[in-house]
């Protein structure tokens, strides 16, 4: 039988949520005889092929992320919010207060101990959106993953329900927003 | 014979003068609710705690409780009603719960626990609200306040004061502080007040406690929303389950 493929990928996201994906330990050995990955931080495969799940942390806080989530979008027939940051903008949405002129300033021309202030302009650097935004914004979300991070029995639960054709549900005891 | 209201199919008994919500807490039946709390003059504005009386959406914390209402509490339709509105008060404000102090002990949270939400549905607002920081002992962080006024009607009808009001209109409506410089720390409030100590999220905190029991370890990681609030625990602090 053709193992069920998974891509996972980290936007504007501190990669916790793919430590605690790791930290279901000796269940990935379980989990790699029905599962393969695509593209992943976990291998550094670099692009999307069509696949039937994709796991995706992080905000989107520049244009790259925006360009990975349609990419994973158009790839993934399932596409799960993971974290935080993936379902409200978590953490990085917090410089939502401040306009991206005030957070630059802030972050290399006015902070003490600053050397050589500049803001960087080098053309491989992502142009930085306005505002961070969560998935939800910018394409479907099929399923949602709270946490910061969600446990490992979480990612454990979703991935198998999903094996098994059942509708996910997370137990109360494994849902939580921190 | 005392007069009875069917609360699921369930009698329920009440005294003239009780609303809903006060005969459902004294017979242990748990209706969500988020801007009452026992004791405090009902407000009303939440709508959590709406149930249908005889076919009509009402919300059970002001309604008085009249012979032979039949009432529909915790059925599927309504829960997806009160988990609309809790994703619309989190959408409202910048609840970004990992780094908030309250996580864990935090009502809203709890109660979004409690219906099953896994996310807010609705675009951000990300509305830009400010922090008061100015009291020796006590924060206030509007990005958190869901303008539930239990801390304006502590302040009022318990502590004897009136330090709070909520002002304004739309986006813009926010608590403030009766003081001449509209700062926590020129009004009257005391750290002993329940103004202090009320609010069901993390917009009034008192300072330098925010973290003595650790996360996973709070109120609501240990016990549900509706146990919690059939004991009537007032969550002044969480009690310490490490012992
Ligand atoms: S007040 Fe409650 S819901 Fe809001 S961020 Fe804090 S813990 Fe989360
Ligand atoms: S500060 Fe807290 S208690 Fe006061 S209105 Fe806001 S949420 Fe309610
Ligand atoms: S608890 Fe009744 S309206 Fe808020």
């Amino acid at each position: 039988m053709r193992k069920v493929r998974v891509a996972t990928t980290s936007l504007a996201g501190c990669f916790g949520c793919h430590m605690s994906f790791l930290d279901m330990d000796e269940r990935l050995v379980g989990l790699l005889e029905h599962i393969e990955f695509s593209r992943s931080p976990i291998n550094d495969i670099k692009h999307c092929e069509p696949c039937d799940i994709g796991l995706v942390e992080g905000a989107l806080c520049n244009a790259d992320n925006v360009h990975v989530l349609r990419e994973f979008r158009q790839n993934c027939k399932i596409l799960i919010a993971v974290g935080a940051c993936a379902i409200n903008g978590g953490v990085p949405a917090m410089r939502n207060h401040f306009t991206l002129e005030e957070c630059l300033n802030e972050a290399f021309l006015d902070e003490i101990g600053v050397d050589n202030p500049h803001i960087p302009n080098d053309v491989e650097i992502p142009l930085l959106l306005s505002k961070v935004h969560p998935l939800h914004e910018v394409v479907h979300v099929d399923y949602y993953l709270p946490g910061c991070p969600p446990p490992a029995d979480a990612f454990v639960k979703i991935i198998t329900d999903l094996l098994e054709g059942k509708e996910p549900s997370l137990p109360r005891e494994i849902l939580h927003y921190d | 014979m005392s007069k009875t209201i069917k609360i699921d199919g369930v009698d329920v008994p009440f005294e003239d003068g009780q609303t809903i919500m006060d005969a459902a807490l004294a017979a242990d039946i748990y209706i969500p609710h988020l801007c009452h709390k026992p004791g405090l003059s009902p407000h009303g504005s939440c709508k959590l705690c709406t149930v249908d009386v005889d076919g009509r959406a009402v919300s059970s914390c002001t309604m008085p409780a009249s012979e032979g209402q039949q009432i529909a509490n915790n059925t599927p339709a309504l829960k997806e009603v009160r988990k609309t509105i809790i994703q619309m008060l989190f959408i409202e404000g910048n609840h970004l719960c990992p780094s908030c102090e309250k996580t864990g002990d935090c009502t809203l949270q709890a109660l979004a626990y409690h219906h099953d939400m896994l996310d807010g549905h609705f675009p951000q607002f990300y509305p830009r609200r400010n922090v008061d920081a100015s009291h020796p002992t006590l924060i206030i962080d509007r990005d958190r306040c869901i303008l539930c006024e239990l801390c304006v009607r502590a302040s009022r009808e318990v502590d004897g004061k009136n330090v709070f009001a909520i002002a304004g209109r739309g986006i813009k409506r926010q608590l403030i502080v009766n003081s001449p410089s509209g700062k926590l720390a020129d009004s009257d409030i005391e750290t002993e007040d329940l103004a202090s100590h009320i609010c069901p999220v993390g917009a009034i905190l008192i300072k330098d406690h925010g973290y003595e029991v650790p996360i996973g370890r709070r109120t609501f990681d240990l016990h549900s929303i509706a146990e919690t609030d059939l004991e009537q625990v007032i969550l002044k602090k969480t009690v310490h389950h490490d012992a």
